[in-house]
């Protein structure tokens, strides 16, 4: 095995890369005791501004952290005093919550994005804090980059998704997509169906969020410029909702009896639309952003061809034997029910797949097959005109043995045979952690830095695809992430000046 | 024996039994349980103990159990009465007994009687009436952490201590040195670390910082095991000890590179002579590891003095037979200063010349190579050791402990077989560290501490194993190790850190 040799580069440690950067060799002395990070006169956000003020603390900690610990002795000598952060816009949306349309872009010559100044900073051998002249112009590629986790294989407790938005944030991650309940368990606490949780999660007391704990997990992610994207997964992936809504899933038979389990949700009841009606209300209140995930995928039929009334309503529906528009009604009723709470809607590619008549808007998430395969969905899906993100390069949970970061560099969501139009309609990807072997005890050293090369592909320019380069800068972000107290993973044999703290 | 296995395969034994790891070798539990009261209760030394209180492993252990198996629970005090065999444990209403011969043995029946103790849902403790007999089936049990390719904080190693402990892992392969950095600071020669260490004053072990890893290790029944791999394996010794490496040509010139260690000066066997002297008095165990793996030749070949002195041996072009002159001269330094050596099965596989008594490590190849290498070597009439198939660094997505359950396989004589001493879980840190070490570590090192410590028979069914590891699992997190999930579930106590 041949080593990767680690060399700086000349765009220091800087991850995602920006679209422009300039880095010159004058360095500035920075000192914790006089550093400040303010507003500018001209800006159009003010003290009152909780998002920036909140910001401008954390990379306050962030920059000065470890130097801050140094009272008392003589005034350091500063070349820099000031930050000025200066939102351009008349409406600073501050007290909004970010969409997919949010401006992020940042010109600059020391940044209104204070994740890319705190990169810059840096310890020279005297250990005081530094940083160089220069000047950057930074977007992102995409408008959708996003992570999901999934908290109903296990149970993810509070501190440990704070503690990742925190590392989307540095990542510039803006999507949180929150895989919250499955067939496994059922922890989100419903308000208007608390038997849901009270009998479908781990344990109603210990394995559950509460709305407090909800609402701290959007606002959180708020403060750091990432949305916070539910999905409840129907109509399979729904084992656990049967516990507290009976009646809900479907019985599955043997025969001519019922055979005591149950299979995806039933939807041949008026029961089943009604629950749903008022569960997406629900939903739609607490979750404030625009789009919510309706799932939609890996839909198991035996159950429903088992079932005899189902059978029956099959041929009534004249649908044959094809169960794929058994399914096609269900999610049709689904999305007319989500449409009506004023929410945009992401699907996963099945229903895409399968026909189902879809709104304009809605959002297709490719996840299966190889590269190929992938490759002609995203081209299928834009060639029908719909808006649509790429996962399955970057299902993180499944591991192997090496540097398998690389693999998720280099792949492209735009690389595909298709026309510019096409092209724009793909608005981004997500990593996905999905949870069946991953609980708070493995999940951030597994998520960190791999999903930190799918941040850069997402955010950075298509033409940054030099690897050795991005080992070099991935290697110092990766230090960095540690140092800020996560856990985030070595790439290879290597040390950083400040090692894991925790055990 | 027979109404023991009748009991064995009933399922009550199966759910008393869960959370039990790894499993007795012989064991009779029945559903007949007593509740603990943690205010009352209280380990002390048996009247006829030859180990009494004053006994600092015992001591240590009392109070340190007494934590384990009531959690919840704040001041404990420890008194001490315990009996010893290897050990046998006996659970009757109103009393309990350990018998084992050495405290070692002891120690290993107080982690099965923590293990046994269990909470209701109320929170009350509960141990059921058992009868245990145990013993190992193999002596060495050992766990490999490598602190070259990426620095352990001392206090990510004792962590690791504790848990091998949890699994009655026994052995310590502390890999401290290798190509990458040499952190371990010696007091003969400072410049190793001083110059090879990813960093001379954070990056390394002090010999205090050794001493506590080694005593921490004692107080739970693990031996500390050293590896000073050479020749290969060495490039960050050059840093701080010129002249030790073979300098690489290139045609007629120096390259600038350097190469394993250079076997044909005498200065360097001076060094490694009193280099060694100082390891073995600052490690206490009697065995050391001596590497001797992946030999590259292409440098020593390029250096025109290195062929010279193969000439002048009579080597020929012959260069393994330079490498066997160079480990039969180390493993003469360590005998000599009174140490067993191990050393890695390239020693044997290049047909060097070795005392009788040293150790070979197998950790090349797949099942059929290693069951070749273990009937070679045993055959030979030495000791071998086992780590192929447990390579823990190599992670693939799924239940892959379920593999490090395997069989071994043997074919050979009894004879043979005894010389099969053990066997090693290697953690290598080319993509590890304090981040990711514990996950990655546990539970899927317990699955081998099984193999190696219970009845094969008794343990080979991944099915019946999965729910007890399961349980074990939940168990560790309960005791602050940051173990991994097997699969889809939960525990009732989650890990609440990051």
């Amino acid at each position: 095995l041949l080593l990767p040799v680690f060399q700086a580069s000349k765009y220091s440690s800087l991850w995602p890369l920006p679209q422009k950067v300039q880095i010159s060799e004058i360095s500035f002395k920075l000192s914790g005791t006089s550093f400040k990070i303010v507003d500018a006169k001209e800006s159009s956000a003010g003290s009152s501004c909780s998002i920036l003020q909140s910001a401008y603390r954390r990379y306050y900690e962030y920059m000065f952290g470890s130097a801050k610990k140094q009272w008392g002795g003589k005034n350091r000598r500063a070349d820099l005093t000031e930050l000025h952060v200066w939102i351009t816009s008349p409406d600073s949306e501050c007290d909004a919550y970010p969409g997919v349309t949010s401006d992020e872009s940042c010109e600059s010559n020391y940044a209104s994005c204070l994740e890319t100044f705190s990169q810059l900073v840096y310890e020279d051998e005297y250990g005081a804090k530094n940083i160089n002249s220069s000047k950057i112009s930074d977007f992102p590629r995409f408008a959708h980059r996003g992570v999901l986790l999934d908290s109903s294989r296990h149970f993810l407790p509070i501190k440990v998704i704070l503690a990742n938005l925190e590392t989307m944030a540095m990542n510039k991650i803006n999507v949180f997509h929150w895989h919250i309940v499955d067939d496994q368990s059922f922890p989100y606490l419903s308000r208007t169906f608390p038997q849901l949780s009270q009998q479908g999660a781990y344990h109603p007391y210990t394995h559950v969020y509460t709305p407090a704990d909800v609402k701290m997990v959007i606002e959180f992610a708020r403060l750091r410029g990432i949305r916070v994207i539910p999905e409840f997964d129907t109509p399979g992936h729904t084992q656990s909702w049967g516990k507290g809504e009976t009646d809900l899933l479907t019985p599955c038979f043997s025969g001519s009896k019922p055979s005591g389990t149950f299979g995806p949700v039933n939807p041949i009841l008026n029961t089943t639309y009604d629950f749903m009606t008022q569960f997406f209300k629900e939903v739609s209140t607490v979750f404030p952003d625009t789009y919510v995930h309706l799932g939609g995928d890996e839909v198991d039929f035996t159950c429903w061809k088992s079932n005899p009334d189902i059978q029956k309503f099959m041929e009534q529906q004249q649908f044959g034997e094809d169960y794929s528009k058994l399914e096609s009604f269900y999610i049709q009723r689904l999305l007319d029910i989500v449409s009506t709470t004023q929410k945009g809607y992401l699907i996963w590619q099945e229903v895409f797949d399968n026909g189902v008549k879809l709104k304009a808007d809605t959002l297709i998430h490719v996840w299966k097959g190889n590269q190929q395969q992938y490759q002609n969905e995203m081209a299928n899906v834009t060639a029908s005109g719909y808006q649509t993100l790429l996962s399955t390069p970057w299902y993180l949970n499944r591991i192997s043995y090496g540097q398998d970061w690389q693999g998720f560099y280099k792949a492209d969501p735009q690389d595909f045979k298709g026309t510019d139009e096409q092209k724009k309609l793909v608005i981004g990807g997500e990593a996905c952690l999905w949870g069946e072997y991953v609980d708070a005890t493995n999940l951030t050293p597994r998520l960190w830095p791999r999903a930190s090369a799918v941040a850069e592909r997402l955010w950075s320019a298509s033409n940054v695809t030099d690897i050795d380069d991005a080992f070099n800068r991935l290697s110092l972000h990766r230090c960095r992430m540690v140092e800020r107290g996560i856990p985030a993973e070595p790439l290879f044999s290597s040390y950083c000046p400040h090692e894991y703290k925790g055990v | 024996m027979t109404s023991l296995t009748s009991l064995i395969h009933s399922t009550i034994c199966w759910r008393i039994l869960k959370g039990v790891w790894p499993l007795p070798q012989s064991f009779t539990i029945s559903s007949e349980r007593y509740p603990l009261n943690p205010q009352a209760f209280y380990f002390a030394y048996g009247k006829q103990s030859a180990a009494q209180e004053g006994c600092s492993v015992l001591d240590e252990a009392f109070k340190r159990y007494f934590s384990l198996i009531f959690p919840d629970y704040i001041s404990g005090r420890f008194y001490s009465e315990a009996i010893f065999i290897l050990y046998a444990l006996r659970v009757s209403a109103g009393q309990a007994s350990l018998k084992a011969e050495t405290v070692w043995g002891a120690l290993r029946g107080l982690e099965t009687f923590s293990q046994l103790v269990y909470q209701e849902d109320f929170g009350s403790y509960f141990v059921n009436k058992t009868e245990i007999e145990d013993f190992p089936r193999f002596q060495f049990r050992g766990i490999l952490l490598d602190t070259s390719r990426h620095y352990l904080p001392v206090r990510a190693i004792l962590k690791t201590l504790d848990a091998m402990a949890f699994s009655k892992f026994n052995v310590f392969h502390w890999h401290i040195v290798d190509d990458p950095s040499f952190p371990y600071q010696s007091r003969t020669f400072p410049d190793l670390s001083a110059k090879g260490a990813f960093h001379p004053m954070t990056h390394i072990y002090t010999q205090s910082d050794v001493r506590r890893v080694i005593s921490y290790a004692r107080m739970r029944g693990i031996r500390v095991l050293p590896e000073f791999d050479s020749p290969g394996h060495t490039q960050s010794w050059g840093k701080g000890q010129s002249d030790l490496l073979t300098p690489c040509y290139r045609g007629s010139t120096p390259s600038g590179t350097f190469g394993p260690v250079n076997p044909a000066l005498p200065s360097t066997y001076k060094f490694m002579a009193t280099l060694f002297k100082e390891v073995s008095s600052v490690f206490p165990d009697s065995y050391i590891h001596l590497g001797g793996d992946e030999v590259n030749f292409s440098c020593w070949k390029s250096n025109p003095d290195v062929r010279a002195f193969m000439q002048k041996m009579g080597f020929g072009t012959d260069f393994t037979k330079l490498e066997a002159y160079y480990m039969e001269n180390i493993v003469n330094i360590t005998t000599a200063l009174n140490k067993t050596s191990i050393v890695w099965q390239d020693v044997f596989d290049y047909h060097e010349r070795i005392p009788k008594d040293t150790v070979l490590h197998i950790w090349k190849g797949d099942p059929a190579s290693y069951e070749a290498e273990l009937s070679r070597i045993t055959k030979a009439g030495y000791r071998v050791l086992l780590a192929a198939p447990w390579y823990i660094n190599h992670i693939s997505y799924g239940q892959d402990w379920q593999k490090k359950k395997i069989h071994i396989p043997f074919t050979g004589t009894e004879e043979q077989k005894k010389l099969v001493i053990g066997g090693e879980v290697c953690m290598w840190g080319e993509y590890v560290d304090a981040t990711n070490l514990t996950p990655r570590l546990w539970p899927r090192a317990s699955a081998a501490a099984e193999r190696l410590w219970s009845d094969e028979k008794q343990t080979s069914n991944v099915d019946k194993a999965f729910p007890r590891l399961q349980d074990f699992r939940c168990k560790l997190l309960r005791r602050g190790i940051q173990a991994e999930p097997l699969f889809v579930g939960h525990c009732k106590h989650e890990y609440q850190g990051v």
